[in-house]
């Protein structure tokens, strides 16, 4: 492949170089008729190509796509996204051709005059209001789906994580009993306390710290975020979330997971995708991969920002009240 | 100003310049420097990103330090990408854009002996040089240059423990963009005054060329938006030197609080994209601007709906100033705030559409002169589409949380702002180069660089969209930390490589301008035909533009094609026929 590669640079340095031999021809260099003919044409191939490559892509690569959304909130993400997308697709292919037909269509010829047309305010009138209504929908769709996504208001029994992210991993602490995290500050940073919690605030004795993201289907999630040193980001593409870490404060973003590991696990495009990573995988000799659901550090925070690290399990919630009460919580680490 | 009898030395004419058109030769040249700088670095991030274990001697050779084996460091890794976006940004898009072609053509095509002040424009310059090289300085530290992203957020660029780049590295960072914006004010300043000022007789507001109106309305976008990215780094400065608490508050590294106390990133945030966002429309109204010319010029017809055009580069340039949330939904700023900028990001796309579909009308029953810079301008045309719609997207909050930060972001504003601006960048040197230079570029060469351009352009950055939806953030030195993400190593190698051919094939251009500055063919008085005032002054160009009176306007620049006229063209100054309406 890389061989390849290197030959197709040599090819092109050659032509560079057989080609600035042409200099010496002293031709015309203005365009000549010819030369509007050909390049027309190939401004017509290279639509085709465009379009090839666009349609390549869009089948090929559906395959390494997000599948459905593992959260409740994120369904109407993906409705909006759908929408956006067919649009966004339906004026590219469009307009594309356009552009491209036309530049082939009046490549210049000698002796014809172009149309002499500067101006038309009722066509200045249809792209500004056609433009500007669909824009009217497509921003009042997206605000309904923005507000139903960071508003946790209406949210039923929620259970409140924190995330705390550092230079390079993360951590979390679950609120406990009384649902309250209790404070927190870097200046409390001590020993096996690692998340800075104050222990003199009441609520901070049933906190439970964990290395481990367990979130519980179906009831919903307030996270809050925390870190450490420098921005990070936490980003959850499986649950359509993503919030900055931020030192100085604490940030919020909520959703309700609604597939468990194990399903998605069972999910016909994550088969397929995990298939084909194995594949790649058994020919560099690794050893196999079992899907998990991904927490990505999305915001660049120093050398090993691209490794940052933390299982997430979403599980039955029976399930994840077992594997809670089987924590241990502040007061209980703190004491050993 | 019409100086034409002071006796030049060979410093007064080539280095301390005060000739606007000598002052946008250097722009050009150090523009081109640094962007071939910025495009290796480029170059060398690719190869690590599709074969992270592969130890190459190209690495090997230029990283020094930085490298073991042939394989990058991840801290070199977060400096080149940081530096390519700083250098290609500010550097290439900016001050190599609108440096060269404002100082270019405004005094030409406006009908004036030379800029408002000579002398200002000459400091800006070296100003930009100084500048440039101090920059460059930057990459030879000993932790390295800067490495928290072109975007520098803080903590992560005030603090060296942090990263090392952020130590030295960011230090002269912070020098070389203050002296920058230095530059780019005093030139914005000339190039409204100048504007402003000193048209011709008969010049009226409404007879001006788009590339004018775009350079006049982006210097004034400058104006108000360079300072504060100032006020951002003058701010970062003293957090870095002095203790304040500006950006930082809490914070816990290398075993110990610092002392910050009170402060906030989300500050800087604000405050480098209140630059940030008008930033992209002071890289792109440029290259919008020369197409319009081109595109006009090449299709022997006015440019369609030239007063839409000049209201929606205003229309653009205002609304740029109150979108800049866009790039923080997910910041942990307040929901609300994001709901505002949805709204105002969305709105731009009107006028980004009015110019596109004005673009294409313009085409329509034309009479195409298929020259390398009218390809250019066809290509920024399809481009600036092709990126703009995937910024609703990204325009659109909610949309923005599961992409926001990853390679969707990075494969939109390559296309709608580095191709697209780029493109212009090439257009604007192939139709001008006859009067910057006296000589004709290759036009034979000039086709085979835009056609592999075009080819890779799309070939790197339109699978990458899919990169970016498969969750993929950017700035990652790798992919193999995540077994997820193994299934994106063959669209990778695929971009790398389209990437490595694109890189290779600008050094056809590259041969071709400076060959030709030297050895291209002597160019005619009006090669392309054009109607414009810079087309009159004599082919050798002088000091003070026109050997005698500076000529008159009498029409609109677009009377191409025009009916009652032998000639598919008319240069503004003819006077209008007996009975002709002006357009």
């Amino acid at each position: 492949m890389l061989a390849l590669f290197y030959i197709l640079i040599a090819v092109l340095i050659a032509s560079t170089f057989w080609q600035l031999t042409n200099i010496f021809n002293l031709k015309q260099d203005i365009a000549t008729e010819e030369d509007n003919d050909q390049q027309g044409k190939l401004m017509f191939a290279f639509m085709i190509g465009f379009y090839a490559l666009m349609i390549f892509c869009f089948w090929k690569y559906n395959a390494v796509l997000l599948p459905e959304s593992a959260s409740e909130e994120g369904v109407r993400y993906d409705t909006l996204y759908f929408w956006t997308m067919g649009l966004i697709i339906v004026v590219q292919a469009f307009m594309q051709f356009f552009l491209f037909y036309f530049a082939y269509k009046y490549r210049g010829v000698n002796n014809r005059k172009a149309f002499f047309f500067a101006d038309s305010h009722k066509l200045e009138m249809i792209w500004t209001i056609t433009p500007a209504v669909v824009l009217a929908g497509l921003i009042i769709y997206g605000l309904s789906v923005w507000i139903d996504m960071t508003d946790p208001s209406d949210l039923k029994d929620p259970l409140y994580i924190e995330v705390y992210a550092q230079q390079f991993r993360w951590e979390a602490r679950y609120a406990g009993t009384d649902n309250q995290l209790g404070r927190a500050n870097v200046r409390f940073i001590k020993g096996i306390n690692t998340m800075g919690v104050d222990m003199t605030d009441i609520n901070s004795a049933d906190d439970i710290p964990t290395r481990e993201l367990h979130l519980p289907k179906g009831r919903p999630v307030i996270f809050k975020f925390r870190s450490q040193d420098v921005l990070h980001s936490a980003y959850m593409p499986h649950f359509r979330a993503q919030m900055n870490c931020v030192p100085g404060m604490v940030t919020q973003f909520a959703f309700t997971p609604s597939m468990t590991t194990e399903e998605m696990r069972m999910n016909k495009h994550i088969i397929a995708k995990v298939e084909n990573i194995n594949k790649i995988r058994a020919e560099k000799g690794e050893d196999s991969y079992e899907f998990n659901y991904l927490l990505l550090c999305n915001k660049i925070c120093g050398a090993s920002h691209y490794n940052m690290q933390m299982n997430i399990i979403v599980q039955e919630e029976d399930e994840f009240n077992k594997w809670l009460a089987g924590q241990q919580s502040m007061t209980q680490v703190l004491k050993q | 100003m019409s100086d034409h009898h002071h006796k030049e030395t060979f410093i007064t004419k080539y280095v301390f310049s005060q000739d606007h058109k000598m002052i946008s030769k250097q722009y050009l040249i150090t523009g081109i420097f640094m962007g071939v700088i910025g495009v290796f670095m480029s170059m060398l991030f690719r190869l690590q990103i599709a074969w992270p274990d592969h130890s190459f001697s190209l690495i090997e050779a230029f990283l020094g330090r930085h490298q073991d084996g042939g394989v990058m460091s991840p801290d070199i890794y977060l400096a080149l990408v940081t530096i390519h976006g700083t250098i290609m940004v500010f550097f290439v898009l900016t001050a190599g854009l609108s440096g060269t072609f404002s100082n270019l053509l405004i005094p030409l095509q406006i009908g004036a002996r030379d800029m408002a002040s000579g002398f200002l424009n000459m400091v800006s310059y070296w100003l930009f040089f100084l500048s440039s090289i101090i920059m460059l300085i930057s990459l030879f530290v000993e932790a390295g240059p800067a490495s928290a992203g072109w975007t520098i957020y803080p903590p992560l660029s005030a603090l060296p423990q942090a990263i090392p780049g952020s130590g030295t590295g960011m230090t002269l960072w912070l020098v070389s963009m203050a002296i920058f914006v230095a530059s780019s004010l005093l030139g914005a300043l000339n190039y409204i005054v100048t504007v402003l000022n000193l048209r011709t007789v008969g010049m009226k507001m409404t007879r001006l060329p788009l590339t004018i109106w775009a350079f006049f309305v982006t210097a004034i976008i400058g104006v108000v938006s360079f300072p504060v990215l100032l006020s951002a780094a003058l701010l970062l400065i003293f957090d870095r030197s002095f203790g304040t608490s500006f950006y930082l508050s809490d914070i816990f590294i290398d075993g110990g609080v610092l002392h910050y106390q009170g402060g906030s990133p989300i500050l800087f945030e604000h405050l480098f994209w209140f630059l940030g966002h008008p930033e992209v429309y002071i890289v792109l109204l440029p290259a919008l601007g020369i197409t319009s010319e081109v595109i006009a010029t090449n299709s022997r017809k006015p440019i369609f709906g030239y007063r839409a055009m000049i209201g929606s580069i205003i229309a653009i340039a205002f609304l740029s100033t109150i979108v800049w949330g866009h790039h923080m939904f997910i910041t942990g700023m307040n929901p609300f705030l994001g709901s505002v900028f949805t709204f105002t990001t969305l709105l731009i796309a009107i006028p980004s559409a009015v110019k596109g579909f004005n673009y294409i009308t313009t085409l329509w029953r034309g009479n195409l002169q298929m020259n390398p810079a009218m390809l250019f301008s066809i290509g920024l045309v399809s481009t600036f589409l092709s990126g703009g719609l995937t910024g609703l997207i990204l325009g659109d909050s909610a949309l923005d949380i599961n992409v926001h930060d990853t390679y969707f972001v990075v494969a939109h504003f390559h296309l709608v702002m580095g191709v697209s601006a780029i493109y212009g960048m090439f257009a604007g040197v192939y139709h001008w180069f006859p009067k910057m230079f006296s000589r004709m570029m290759n036009k034979t060469l000039g086709y085979w660089h835009f056609w592999i351009t075009a080819i890779a352009a799309y070939g790197v950055f339109f699978p990458m969209h899919f990169v970016g939806l498969a969750g993929l953030p950017r700035r990652y030195y790798t992919t193999t930390a995540f077994p997820y993400f193994n299934d994106l190593s063959d669209i990778n190698i695929i971009i790398t490589m389209f990437a490595l051919v694109g890189g290779v094939a600008q050094l056809i251009f590259l041969g071709n301008f400076f060959w030709s500055i030297y050895k291209g063919k002597r160019a005619t008085q009006n090669p392309w035909k054009s109607n414009t005032l810079e087309w009159t002054t004599p082919i050798d160009h002088i000091h003070g533009n026109w050997p005698g009176e500076i000529p008159e306007v009498k029409r609109w620049p677009y009377d191409y094609s025009k009916p009652g006229y032998k000639e598919d063209w008319v240069c503004q100054t003819v006077p209008l026929m007996e009975g002709e309406e002006p357009t």
